[in-house]
């Protein structure tokens, strides 16, 4: 009971203090702050449609490299966590019974219309709403459809951890070759283009591209990860 | 009307928050407690676009058809922070989770009472 009590006078803390701030925030009033700025900036000077994909990964790409890292950090931690050894002979248990045949033949003509989308998305995410991170994400789901629906599928991790390092070096050559050219780090250095158009906003669509790979391949290693390693019928052996 | 939106917008914002921290504080099973983070995420990212919010603003997307108008445009900087949030928030879940199904694996239990006197 105390503990309950105790539990409510935290919450009760951070509700009021939270609502004390909260309420001082006018809501829907242009504040006539640092976004009117990009938002000006992003059609004149960077021709990119997308203000949003102009903030993360020009404005702010030193802060999306960051991100990057944090998100490929996390993949690497998980990998160590979840991994065990197997014991000989041990098999890897996916699923008792393998999924019916009409998930099997609708994930398999669903499959490449997803990788698809998901690499539409980060195509365009310069021109439209979606990016980098969400089409990585997409093209991740296809392949949790995979693995929910074959039992066999596999994800070879060894293709996965290429393609993750190349897409992380182009992100970090292209910083690089702004410095070379005397500019800053992640700067742009290709001809913009026309507004609108798919070849436009210089670098970044290259950018995103390579984030868009390297987090398709961070997410769908680590679903795989957390499906391989996983076996809730083995029980205290280490 | 305008009124209402503040209200309701900034009030499920801290509502989502205080459920999370709820769940955070008073579950015992360890995949609840990492549930109730992934919902004090939520409740921050919908509390970080709200503020944002410009009236009548429209997504802040050059698109042809609005380029000729004079229409206002909502904040485009708490959108890319609360996309950086969103990954983060990703592989903060992520570890966490990983770090969950290595205790079960070891306990037999994910309470995390019954793990050690970690919690009262």
């Amino acid at each position: 009971m105390i503990k309950r009590i105790i539990v409510f006078l935290i919450l009760a803390t951070i509700g009021y203090f939270l609502v004390g701030v909260v309420s001082q925030i006018p809501f829907g009033e242009d504040r006539n702050n640092v976004g009117d700025y990009y938002i000006e900036k992003t059609p004149t000077e960077l021709k990119v449609s997308n203000a949003v994909t102009a903030i993360v990964v020009n404005y702010r790409g030193f802060d999306t490299l960051g991100e990057v890292t944090v998100l490929f950090l996390a993949a690497t931690g998980l990998s160590s966590i979840m991994y065990r050894r197997r014991r000989k002979g041990e098999k890897q248990i996916r699923a008792k019974l393998p999924s019916s045949r009409i998930i099997q033949i609708g994930s398999q003509i669903l499959f490449p219309l997803i990788v698809l989308l998901g690499a539409y998305v980060f195509i365009h995410g310069h021109l439209s709403p979606g990016g980098g991170f969400q089409g990585g994400a997409i093209i991740a789901t296809a392949t949790l459809l995979m693995l929910i629906s074959y039992r066999k599928f596999k994800v070879n991790h060894n293709v996965i951890s290429w393609i993750e390092s190349i897409a992380g070096v182009v992100f970090v050559t292209v910083g690089f070759v702004g410095l070379i050219l005397g500019m800053t780090f992640l700067e742009n250095f290709l001809p913009t283009g026309e507004l609108n158009d798919l070849l436009s906003g210089g670098i970044i669509g290259i950018i995103y591209v390579a984030v868009g790979f390297k987090v398709a391949s961070e997410l769908a290693g680590v679903i795989d990860t957390v499906l391989l390693n996983n076996r809730p019928e083995a029980k205290n052996e280490n | 009307m305008n009124e209402f939106l503040t209200i309701s917008i900034y009030g499920t914002a801290v509502a989502l928050m205080l459920i999370g921290f709820y769940a955070v504080l008073a579950k015992k099973n360890l995949l609840k407690i990492v549930i109730g983070l992934s919902i004090v995420d939520s409740g921050l990212h919908l509390l970080f676009v709200a503020i944002g919010y410009v009236n009548n603003g429209t997504a802040p997307i050059f698109s042809p058809e609005v380029l000729g108008s004079t229409q206002a445009m909502v904040d485009p900087v708490p959108q890319a922070l609360v996309l950086t949030a969103i990954v983060i928030g990703f592989a903060v879940t992520a570890v966490a989770l990983s770090l969950v199904i290595r205790l079960y694996r070891h306990h037999n239990t994910a309470a995390i009472d019954e793990i050690k006197n970690l919690k009262w």
